[in-house]
């Protein structure tokens, strides 16, 4: 079929409703309404309300009450309506889901796929537009993923399901509907911890992911360069190799990302580059990202946010370096 | 127009008094003689055990332990009148609850040692381990529920929150996920009167714990929580009507003791309090009232406590014999090992970091 993003998450999550009725869906709005970006619409007819539950408006107790079910073995998929109100959400995913199974020594378990719509680029209101990977990756027992395409949405939402672990599933808001792509109808798997090669090329590296790889692409499309282009996918846990082999290869490395620059994932993604491949490198590794404080009210989120320009001088930088 | 559109009342509940002075018109079918015999030893066990750990803190051989002393009516009373297959929740400090639900002594011991060994609570114990951050247990308790109802097993789920907990935001939301899903849950909360330094009457100023129910409109009493034949009968009501609906039940007790091993209460509170609170101690009325009808005496007690304390200092031994293996940190994060993780591991194994 061809789907974009809201679509292949929709069918991944019919498909995961079907192949496990142990899988629950709940959160706000996310019944008749179908979910503020009509991610789940139409499940709730389908499935029933035992399985896609609307929830009174508390993130704490949406994510604190899917821990719950999750370590009852159910395998529940709570929707954070946006990443901003997730942060009231953090204590319950940070103290408890990520640590649940290392704490009792895998005896217990949290099954669960959180869901949430991510950065911005969409003019929309404070706290729509947050960008909190970074966060969630940090102290570890959460993966993090983040699709930037249809196709690579669904495969991680079905992988995700068949795991038992707790997955912090980041959907880019400006993607949902931003193109379509031809997306099998039956359910299959991405890999979680595999980046995806965007492009190859022998110029330079550049590691993105989420919104940026859209502009990223583009950007490397005009200019005509040579550029080994990976996506991240999953954020957490990180796949080295695939960074570091492509640092290796073309000497050069611009990291791209929407989340604020200073201590960010592309601290990390340099960071290891630095650790293992520093002798290879031509040039000093880039960095571009949004501006270090927070997300600007939507008047100004153009100047904030990475542009084609700002990426496109970084590119020359780094290739007359 | 101006009228009255809701009103509520709160029942309190005493069936044994401090005197030893059993309410035979309120206490609860089924209850005998053996019945209180079992809850007397619970509670013993439960005060021995407390006393162990307590010792254990204090000569290096156990890590920061928060004491029950005083509240083990509210603890034995709510364990003891849970069903085969109920599930409970704890905070941190209902020891008592584990050792009467069937947890492995030494296991609670290795906890306290400070291995996460000790989080491995055997499936048909049906509970979940100590949580440290306060009233964060009660969403995962309402979760739990939530899955015994969609799963239409029958069961209920027994959690427990403090007086201070009942201010935190979690506590509140699970009490309202809870009375919207109509969910099997029986929130005990035992109220000891302290929250740290934080007397009960600047925790809030509700009248009551137990009114915060209504809020979600949900059922409630309080209980005199040093009552363990009132606490037993409370939560048994609860659970027999929890297909209704969840329950809330303020237990007033008071903790005689510690709040952690760092902690020091003469900052905060006078002897007298504590000396009143010892006249209302929940095993010695209930003593009083085994002694009173011939069900108990001091040979039995003798007998009783050497028994115990065989059992808790096999438990101690067993648990010292425990020898950590740093491997087990890393094997236990995800369901599979990230190579980024494997890296840290080889990497401590090869360059023998850990050492001692």
């Amino acid at each position: 079929m061809m789907a974009n993003m809201v679509n292949a998450i929709n069918s991944a999550l019919e498909a995961s409703m079907k192949e496990n009725e142990d899988v629950v869906l709940l959160g706000e709005d996310i019944g008749k309404d179908g979910g503020v970006f009509r991610v789940t619409e139409g499940l709730l007819d389908k499935f029933g309300e035992k399985r896609v539950v609307d929830t009174p408006l508390a993130e704490s107790g949406i994510a604190g009450t899917a821990i719950g079910m999750a370590l009852a073995g159910l395998h529940p998929i709570p929707e954070m309506q946006f990443a901003g109100f997730m942060f009231l959400a953090f204590g319950q995913l940070i103290n408890h889901a990520s640590r649940y199974r290392s704490r009792t020594r895998s005896s217990l378990k949290v099954p669960m796929v959180v869901r949430t719509p991510v950065s911005g680029g969409v003019r929309t209101l404070e706290h729509h537009s947050e960008s909190p990977e970074a966060y969630y990756s940090h102290m570890g027992g959460l993966i993090v993923v983040e699709p930037s395409t249809p196709y690579d949405a669904k495969g991680l939402m079905i992988k995700a399901v068949r795991m038992e672990d707790p997955v912090i599933f980041l959907e880019p808001t400006k993607l949902y509907r931003l193109f379509k792509q031809e997306v099998p109808d039956e359910p299959y798997e991405i890999e979680i911890g595999k980046a995806r090669e965007v492009s190859s090329g022998d110029k330079l590296s550049i590691i993105t992911y989420g919104t940026m790889v859209p502009l990223v692409s583009e950007v490397a499309r005009k200019k005509g360069v040579s550029a080994d282009i990976i996506d991240l996918r999953t954020i957490n846990p990180l796949d080295e190799k695939a960074i570091v082999d492509s640092a290796k290869k073309t000497g050069r490395v611009l990291i791209v990302h929407e989340a604020s620059l200073s201590f960010g994932v592309g601290a990390e993604v340099a960071a290891r580059v630095a650790e293992k491949a520093i002798y290879e490198l031509q040039a000093p590794v880039i960095r571009v990202a949004s501006n270090s404080f927070p997300y600007p009210f939507p008047g100004y989120e153009k100047y904030y946010i990475p542009n084609e320009l700002k990426v496109s001088k970084a590119i020359d930088r780094l290739l007359n370096s | 127009m101006l009228s009255k559109i809701y009103s509520t009342e709160i029942d309190y509940l005493q069936i044994l008094d401090e005197n030893g002075e059993l309410d035979k018109a309120l206490a609860p079918k089924g209850i005998d003689s053996n019945t209180l015999i079992e809850m007397y030893k619970g509670m013993s066990l439960a005060r021995a055990f407390d006393a162990k750990v307590l010792s254990l803190q204090r000569q290096g051989r156990a890590v920061t332990y928060a004491p029950l002393l005083g509240e083990e009516a509210t603890q034995i009373g709510s364990a003891m009148a849970m069903g085969k297959n109920d599930f409970f929740v704890p905070a941190f400090r209902q020891h008592a609850v584990y050792i009467a639900r069937g947890t492995p002594l030494h296991l609670l011991f290795l906890y306290w040692k400070g291995y996460e060994e000790g989080d491995v609570i055997p499936k048909g114990v049906g509970g979940t381990p100590i949580i440290v951050p306060v009233s964060t247990q009660l969403p995962h308790a309402a979760g739990i529920a939530f899955a015994q109802k969609y799963k239409g097993t029958g069961n209920s789920v027994v959690t427990y929150v403090g007086d201070g907990g009942t201010s935190e935001g979690d506590f509140y939301e699970a009490l309202n996920f809870a009375g919207v899903w109509k969910i099997p849950l029986i929130v005990i909360i035992e109220n000891n009167g302290w929250a740290i330094s934080i007397p009960r009457s600047k925790q809030t100023a509700a009248k009551t714990l137990a009114q915060k129910a209504v809020e979600a409109g949900i059922n409630a009493i309080q209980v005199d929580g040093n009552d363990v034949v009132g606490v037993y009968k409370a939560t048994k009501d609860a659970i027999e009507n929890s297909a209704q609906g969840p329950t809330v039940i303020e237990c007033l007790t008071y903790r005689m003791g510690l709040h952690t091993t760092a902690d020091d209460p003469t900052k905060y509170r006078s002897d007298a309090d504590l000396e009143e609170w010892k006249k209302k101690d929940p095993l010695l009325r209930l003593k009083t009232y085994l002694v009173k009808n011939n069900l108990w005496d001091d040979g039995k007690e003798k007998e009783m406590a050497e028994e115990q304390a065989g059992r808790i200092d096999k438990a101690v031994e067993e648990a010292e014999r425990f020898v950590p293996d740093p491997k087990s940190m890393f094997e236990h994060v995800y369901s599979f090992m990230p190579d980024v993780l494997k890296q840290e591991l080889d990497e401590s194994e090869a360059a023998g970091f850990w050492q001692g």
